[in-house]
């Protein structure tokens, strides 16, 4: 499309939009017309070229055999069509096998991980609501989590869960004696806890953070009508402050869902390149396969599939939401 | 509101559990980095037999800390500037211009964000080698290739939080600098910039958390002369002899700047969320 196109459709669309005002000079109405497209320009050629090429490369990819042999051109490597989808959701095979166990390791890891960050955030929120002696230094506090890099926060994580020389163990095994010798944490079935802990460590404070956000907008007097009606803290909480955050819940949890499951950092930092098998998220399954075998094309149906998934779940979760949202308001 | 006993003992009980969770790691990081190397090999110690800063001076010849530092505050700060800058222009237009095709921008950048970053690292990974190998510019394992980025990745969430915050700033105040004589652009950076600088700092604030903290795209698109410090401090933890007390000195040393920096202008971070994010 050329640029006169466009800037003459941006016209209508201004036009239509201030029916009643005079027409400006022509010469200044069409620069004011291109001037958002303009200011837009340089946001929109970067999401194009970090994100929207990449990621139509990223179909293209997964329909292509695409080896090491073909990093360098990789619009030389041969067709493969729905190869490495066939590969990739061929349960019985253990590619398919490997990242089935991988997508439902990741689906339950992140249900805990939602619900928990979520549960401590509202509370926390909550009980940070009121004015106390304390409460500002608590709030800074609350907030380290978030500001800490990852990977200084997950090593530390890491050192904590050590075996012989961890914290973890010194406190469990030698203090609290319980088990008969210290545990792995980072290795074998113990590795999905470690990493939950890890993972809710991590991202309840931005729950928090949201929360906190959001109780600012419940008006005063509803809590002030409710105590005169002879509501406790404890009801208060259940019939006004939950129900008002609802809004600000429904866009939490999609994201923290989101995140949680696209996590990489977490599990790369705390296990390195390859995670144990109980705590296996798919991003870092991707990842590994993909750069252990330098078969880009399977990675790439693989990110596909995974896509798809995120894409499907949250196109169902809006649906639902928005039209709950319509029926209580009517 | 009196509240009752009950409330009070759960919200006691509640945060000291929740404030000794949160400082577990942090305990451990401050006092494993003053520790000496016996105290951090053997079994865990609460009390460290003995103080020394030892680790803080071996952690710049274990590693070559005091590069990696540079690379990532080089190309954290660049990122930030220009993620800041785009981002500014990107939410005028939203906030003051109705045009065609702006739903379809607001909602197609806001997308990207919830896209799994994996599914980007390989074709990216392509992408930089090819445009390396046609036109000689070296985007992989250079700064810039990982500026550029860097900065998208917090562009889409400053662009949305800044259309909020410009949003809530009155149109007369644009109105005003116009009649003095300003262009729209004069407008926004006279007027507009000025007014939001609470949003923008927020938005600074994101964006250079984003770009220091980021591991996976870090590790890829990084060689031996650019890597950061999510890759560099990865260096002490992987060697044949761990030592975790420098492991901890350089965790906290390379935390310091962000966890500084974000404590301080949180403040500005809530209220730029309350404005931009909660809608």
């Amino acid at each position: 499309m050329t640029q006169t196109a466009v800037t003459q459709r941006s016209e209508r669309a201004v036009r239509k939009a201030a029916p009643g005002e005079a027409p400006a000079p022509h010469r200044s109405g069409r620069r004011r017309i291109a001037l958002p497209y303009l200011l837009l320009f340089p946001a929109l050629v970067l999401e194009l070229l970090v994100h929207l090429l990449p990621m139509l490369m990223g179909i293209g990819m997964s329909f292509k055999e695409l080896t090491q042999f073909f990093i360098r051109d990789w619009s030389a490597a041969p067709w493969a069509g729905l190869d490495n989808y066939g590969v990739s959701i061929d349960f019985d095979a253990p590619v398919g096998q490997a990242l089935l166990k991988s997508f439902l390791t990741t689906c339950l890891f992140t249900l805990a991980s939602v619900a928990l960050c979520w549960l401590l955030g509202t509370a926390a929120a909550v009980f940070l609501q009121e004015n106390f002696r304390g409460r500002g230094i608590l709030r800074t506090l609350f907030l380290v989590p978030y500001a800490l890099p990852v990977y200084a926060a997950v090593i530390t994580w890491s050192f904590m869960f050590q075996r012989d020389n961890g914290l973890i163990n010194h406190v469990l095994h030698d203090q609290l004696g319980i088990g008969d010798s210290p545990l792995f944490w980072l290795i074998g079935d113990n590795s999905f806890w470690a990493l939950l802990v890890v993972s809710v460590w991590k991202g309840w404070p931005f729950a928090f953070l949201t929360v906190m956000a959001g109780l600012q907008n419940i008006p005063r007097d509803m809590y002030e009508a409710a105590a005169l009606d002879g509501a406790g803290v404890w009801k208060q909480v259940r019939h006004i402050t939950l129900p008002s955050l609802r809004q600000v819940n429904q866009v939490l949890v999609l994201v923290l869902f989101l995140w949680t499951f696209n996590d990489f950092n977490t599990p790369f930092v705390l296990f390195g390149k390859a995670a144990p098998e109980a705590a296996d998220l798919i991003s870092l399954h991707i990842y590994q396969s993909s750069f252990q075998t330098w078969n880009f094309g399977t990675g790439s149906a693989m990110s596909v599939l995974l896509l798809l998934f995120l894409l499907l779940v949250t196109g169902v979760y809006l649906l639902l939401t928005t039209r709950g949202r319509k029926s209580s308001d009517a | 509101m009196a509240a009752p006993r009950s409330f009070l003992w759960t919200r006691r009980i509640f945060l000291t559990l929740l404030t000794g969770f949160v400082l577990l790691p942090v305990y451990v990081m401050v006092s494993s980095s003053l520790k000496p190397l016996a105290d951090v090999s053997g079994k865990f110690r609460w009390i460290p037999s003995g103080l020394t800063v030892r680790p803080y001076l071996d952690i710049w010849d274990t590693v070559p800390l005091a590069d990696y530092f540079v690379n990532s505050l080089a190309v954290a700060s660049a990122a930030t500037v220009l993620s800041v800058a785009v981002a500014v222009f990107a939410a005028y237009a939203l906030s003051r211009y109705d045009f065609r095709g702006k739903r379809v921008f607001a909602v197609t950048v806001l997308s990207t964000q919830m896209f799994p970053g994996i599914l980007f690292l390989l074709p990216l990974f392509l992408l930089y080698v090819n445009i390396g190998n046609a036109t000689g510019i070296a985007l992989f394992g250079s700064r810039e290739g990982l500026i550029l980025t860097y900065l998208t990745f917090s562009l889409p969430f400053s662009v949305w939080m800044l259309t909020g915050y410009f949003d809530s700033i009155p149109r007369e105040l644009d109105e005003a600098a116009k009649v003095d004589g300003c262009g729209p652009v004069g407008a926004l950076l006279r007027v507009i910039v000025p007014a939001a600088s609470p949003g923008i700092v927020a938005v600074a604030v994101y964006a250079f958390m984003t770009a220091w903290g980021e591991v996976l795209f870090a590790s890829v698109m990084t060689n031996d002369t650019t890597r950061t410090l999510a890759v560099g401090l990865q260096g002490y933890a992987t060697q044949n002899d761990v030592y975790w007390n420098q492991v901890m000195a350089a965790s906290l040393v390379v935390s310091v700047p962000v966890v500084a920096g974000f404590l301080l202008l949180q403040r500005y971070l809530v209220t730029g969320l309350t404005a931009g994010a909660v809608k």
